[in-house]
């Protein structure tokens, strides 16, 4: 029955559902994870790379971190190609912006313009919507560091903890146990993004090509982006697993005491 | 013909105009006010072609209370600037050009006081003290003379004062009053209008 009405985008159901876009939704919940941690003294995005190859040549540094302006980054989860687009589209508001006003655009300006370009995808016919959704992380004068969610449908939100992407849900449930309102750093922060990758990513071994990550913070009156070299995400890796290990040596010691 | 001074200190700046109205070879009135206020902190002081300041000072007040509107916070003094230099800018190159002149006189909560200098042309620049029209001739050496970032207030007034007495005593046109205004981190605020009744009597 469904089938008369998921065909066009801008047709209710009965039911009144707009099949395309769950669609599109259901689309990124198989697309490379992603995740976003607020800290006090900055914030992350980390991502799931998928395409790993060692014939892949490597123009790319990055796959899916993408910088937006000077105070932005966003990192992407669903088909690239509508990514591409996406990005091009916000770095393309971004710049508008910084003309008209001599400043860079407030974070959330920048996701709801894009969100508009979202949602009329969603309404006007004969086109499909953006299977994508973006983790924005951003600083701004009015509000600091922000996290924000975008998905096809055009709706927007802010997060202290946020994933997207494959077994999502699980990742934001373990955010939820583990994030410390207010007190965490960008350096515990970072352990946290890696503790939550290995458990959401169902390998056995966290690898170094698998993992992005960058971070924004302010120092004086300018932000920094960075965006981790392999080394760097190695060795965060390393002491994820050190501790791990420590952890449960711990727990068996206990065992054999009871 | 037109007069318009600003001067920025370390926390305040102070902008005055002339507000003579004339049409030709005629005055029409004597209480024309040229300072528009464009947000709870930015004053624009604007003269040039009759019809263009008042249609782009409204036009750009009222944008700038959209964009607050919008977003739930207001555009500070330097970004509103720009904007205001943007669509000059843009209408410059286009088939109706506004003929206007400005001084931007805003506070900006981080950055303090700003003052900005606008002409027809759409170039800007962030001065500590600055003038439009043929009073400047008279008036910026003056300035040049007493400025100190450190002045009070009245300090800052008395030199608008010198500057309009130098106006009155030197420039061929009438010019006899002046409205004042301050911007601070309280807002805007009114001083007493510099007329040339006052002036004869001190």
């Amino acid at each position: 029955m469904a089938r008369r009405y998921d065909t066009r985008t801008t047709i209710f159901s009965p039911e009144g559902r707009l099949y395309q876009v769950e669609y599109a939704m259901e689309a990124i919940s198989h697309a490379g994870t992603c995740l976003g941690i607020l800290a006090t003294d900055g914030i992350l995005l980390a991502a799931e790379r998928r395409n790993t190859n060692k014939l892949l040549d490597e123009v790319f540094s990055s796959e899916k971190i993408y910088k937006l302006n000077d105070d932005m980054v966003c990192s992407v989860a669903g088909i690239t190609s509508d990514a591409n687009v996406l990005t091009n589209e916000l770095r393309l508001i971004g710049q508008r912006y910084l003309i008209q006003y001599g400043e860079s655009i407030p974070c959330e300006q920048l996701v709801s313009w894009l969100c508009d370009v979202k949602q009329a995808y969603t309404q006007y016919g004969g086109k499909r919507p953006f299977g994508v959704s973006i983790l924005y992380m951003g600083w701004d004068k009015h509000y600091g560091y922000q996290l924000y969610q975008s998905d096809p449908s055009g709706n927007y939100s802010g997060w202290k903890a946020t994933c997207i992407g494959n077994n999502s849900a699980a990742a934001v449930s373990s955010l939820k146990q583990e994030y410390k309102e207010g007190e965490m750093t960008l350096k515990e922060a970072k352990h946290l993004a890696i503790k939550v990758l290995s458990k959401t990513l169902d390998m056995t071994k966290l690898t170094s090509e698998k993992v992005e990550m960058a971070t924004l913070s302010r120092n004086g009156n300018k932000t920094n982006i960075h965006i981790l070299t392999s080394k760097e995400v190695e060795e965060l890796i390393s002491e994820f697993e050190k501790t791990e290990a420590a952890t449960e040596t711990a727990k068996k010691e206990q065992k054999t005491k009871g | 013909m037109e007069c318009l001074l600003g001067i920025k200190c370390n926390d305040f700046v102070i902008v005055a105009a002339d507000m003579t109205r004339a049409q030709s070879i005629m005055v029409m009135k004597t209480d024309e006010n040229k300072l528009h206020k464009l947000s709870n902190k930015l004053v624009m002081a604007i003269s040039g072609e009759q019809g263009d300041t008042t249609q782009f000072a409204e036009y750009i007040a009222k944008n700038i209370q959209l964009y607050k509107m919008h977003n739930g916070y207001e555009l500070g003094p330097k970004a509103a600037s720009s904007f205001t230099r943007r669509n000059l800018a843009e209408a410059l190159r286009s088939r109706s050009p506004y003929h206007v002149n400005m001084l931007l006189a805003g506070f900006d909560d981080q950055d303090g006081p700003q003052l900005f200098f606008v002409d027809y042309l759409a170039s800007m620049a962030s001065v500590k003290y600055s003038t439009h029209g043929y009073g400047g001739f008279f008036s910026t050496s003056i300035m040049d003379r007493y400025y100190s970032p450190n002045l009070t207030e009245n300090e800052a007034y008395d030199i608008i004062k010198k500057c309009v007495r130098e106006v009155h005593q030197r420039l061929i046109i009438n010019l006899p009053n002046f409205k004042v205004q301050v911007v601070d981190k309280e807002g805007i605020k009114d001083l007493p209008t510099i007329t040339a009744k006052a002036l004869a009597n001190e």
